[in-house]
């Protein structure tokens, strides 16, 4: 399942469908590092609202878009983490390291907003 | 531990999709004991790591939840694969998510009050017990 | 002759078993509106379920008898099991307690082996086999609907504590994006985890942004404990919010290092007041304080003019 990817401004956003397998997420990565390139982006906002667990290979997986991301001069942020899914993953010691996140997407793009 | 088994689902494992089904069995079998959706997620990304190391390193083999009708949940994750060559290190737990081998092993047997693996060239068996709190 | 003719052929003993059960199971079929009158007439006399109408012990033990004939016939318990819940859920809330289910279930067992005793005395070996096969299973029947019964009960209870402790454990709204989760006495486990869960959960309800977690009426916890903290504070950064610890007595600072947390990247306020303050200037209030002069009138002066 491909993931859209839409651009607002300097912004790529991407929401996560659930039930993505381990090539569609690593597909995913490959094509918001490209964009990020090819379009000039600034931040990137992964949406993972519709995500029911968050186990190590997604957050390894998310914290190389990060830095993939960075390396070519974008911030990535993480909104719509469920609340249970965040509790699960902190029991299971999982980080997302320094990847900033945001409850949704409103706070994702204000967060951008306010480091103009 | 052996749970006295009252009831056992058997997911086999062989391919992404079935992570899905054995998420979502895991996550039935909680809400059927009581446990909080907050516990249920648990045990869910519990299954959705076990079974996600026998896909990408055992091709197969399958995943069985077993209750003990009350307050009990274990996962036994079993396959056919050749084996993990250092346990010890896949149980270290390290300061980012890429250690213990990637197999996210050293969390899951944090959470769990009962954790056990046996692994060979032949294969791999981990049990894991969650109760429910 | 005769005799021999209606004696069936002993087979292997477990064909035996099913056999008998077979035809003991078809005799209470068929003797079933005699037996259930008899079961409930013994019920009223033992002055048992008297929380329930007559039509409902009725109803119930007609349910409860077929169901019992079934499991002895088939040896499967999962139907009766699922019955035995269903109908603990129901008679529960009505007030009916352990020792009267446990004891009309043992009537039902007393009056059908009695049946069975009438029908087949003429007969002591048969009665006999009839007898080693109707027992155990008689017992497991017993042991599951009372098994289910008190399953059935503990979980009501746990959903009741459950909900008790839900309103007695509130996350509070004080302004926008700022929640005060308020801890007072002790903390167990499972109260920990049902604090946090109603946290997250209320991060994302009210959006919001600052979370003042005040541990002032918390005098001390041991180490899991505060790990949990350090982890519901983790997961609330997840979520986006950030998290305010007030009123850490110095045994819960020295719990919280001694598990290898830096006090220094925790952002900890001595009490509530100050961690409000801090809240709404994170939040970008202004707190000012009003002079006398400019009170709002009061209202009882107000009233008096």
């Amino acid at each position: 399942m491909i993931v859209p990817i839409l651009k607002q401004g300097e912004f790529l956003i991407a929401s996560i469908q659930s039930a993505l397998s381990d090539n569609d997420l690593l597909a995913l990565r490959d094509a918001l590092v490209e964009k990020v390139v090819a379009l000039r982006i600034r931040g990137v906002i992964i949406d993972v609202t519709a995500l029911d667990v968050l186990d190590s290979f997604a957050s390894r997986t998310l914290r190389d878009v990060a830095h993939m991301v960075r390396l070519r001069g974008a911030q990535t942020l993480i909104v719509g983490i469920q609340p249970d899914v965040a509790f699960a993953m902190v029991q299971l010691g999982l980080t997302l390291e320094d990847i900033p996140t945001a409850l949704d997407l409103e706070e994702g793009l204000s967060y951008f907003a306010r480091r103009r | 531990m052996r749970l006295n088994d009252k009831s056992a689902v058997y997911v086999p494992i062989e391919s992404a999709s079935d992570l899905v089904k054995a998420r979502q069995e895991g996550r039935a079998l909680a809400n059927q004991l009581g446990f909080s959706p907050g516990q249920a997620t648990l045990i869910a990304s519990v299954i959705s790591e076990l079974a996600r190391n026998i896909v990408t390193y055992a091709r197969r083999g399958q995943i069985v939840l077993v209750t003990d009708g009350n307050s009990a949940v274990q996962i036994r994750a079993r396959d056919d694969g050749p084996g993990i060559s250092d346990v010890t290190a896949a149980l270290e737990p390290g300061y980012s998510t890429s250690s213990g081998l990637g197999l996210g092993l050293p969390g899951v047997r944090r959470i769990a009050d009962a954790f056990d693996i046996t692994s060979g060239p032949t294969g791999t068996i981990v049990n894991v017990t969650i109760m429910r709190r | 002759m005769y005799e021999a003719e209606k004696r069936p052929i002993p087979p292997s003993s477990d064909e035996t078993a099913t056999t008998l059960l077979s035809e003991l199971a078809a005799h209470l079929r068929e003797s079933r509106p005699q037996l259930r009158q008899e079961w409930a007439q013994r019920i009223t006399k033992a002055r048992l379920l008297t929380a329930m109408t007559e039509q409902e012990v009725f109803t119930e033990a007609t349910a409860v008898y077929d169901q019992y004939v079934e499991a002895l016939e088939t040896g499967t318990f999962e139907t009766l099991t699922a019955y035995a819940r269903n109908l603990s859920e129901r008679i529960i809330p009505r007030g009916v307690e352990t020792d009267e289910v446990v004891g009309i279930v043992l009537l039902l067992r007393d009056v059908l082996a009695r049946s069975l005793f009438a029908k087949y005395q003429t007969d002591f070996a048969m009665l006999n086999r009839i007898l080693d096969a109707y027992e155990p299973a008689a017992n497991r029947i017993a042991n599951t609907v009372a098994v289910g019964f008190v399953q059935e009960r503990e979980r009501i209870i746990r959903e009741q504590q459950e909900a008790i402790r839900e309103l007695s454990t509130p996350v509070l709204q004080v302004r926008e994006r700022l929640l005060i989760l308020p801890i007072i006495g002790v903390i167990d486990p499972q109260r920990a985890r049902q604090l946090t869960e109603q946290l997250l959960h209320g991060i994302r309800a009210t959006r919001g942004k600052v979370v003042v977690i005040d541990l002032t009426g918390v005098a001390a916890m041991d180490s899991s404990i505060a790990n949990h903290l350090v982890q519901t504070v983790e997961a609330s950064r997840l979520l986006g919010a950030t998290v305010i610890v007030t009123g850490l007595s110095p045994a819960i600072a020295q719990t919280l290092v001694n598990i290898g947390v830096d006090l220094g990247k925790m952002n900890t306020v001595g009490d509530l007041q100050g961690g409000i303050e801090e809240a709404e200037r994170l939040l970008g209030y202004r707190v000012e304080q009003i002079t006398p002069r400019e009170k709002l009138a009061d209202p009882l002066t107000d009233i008096a003019r």
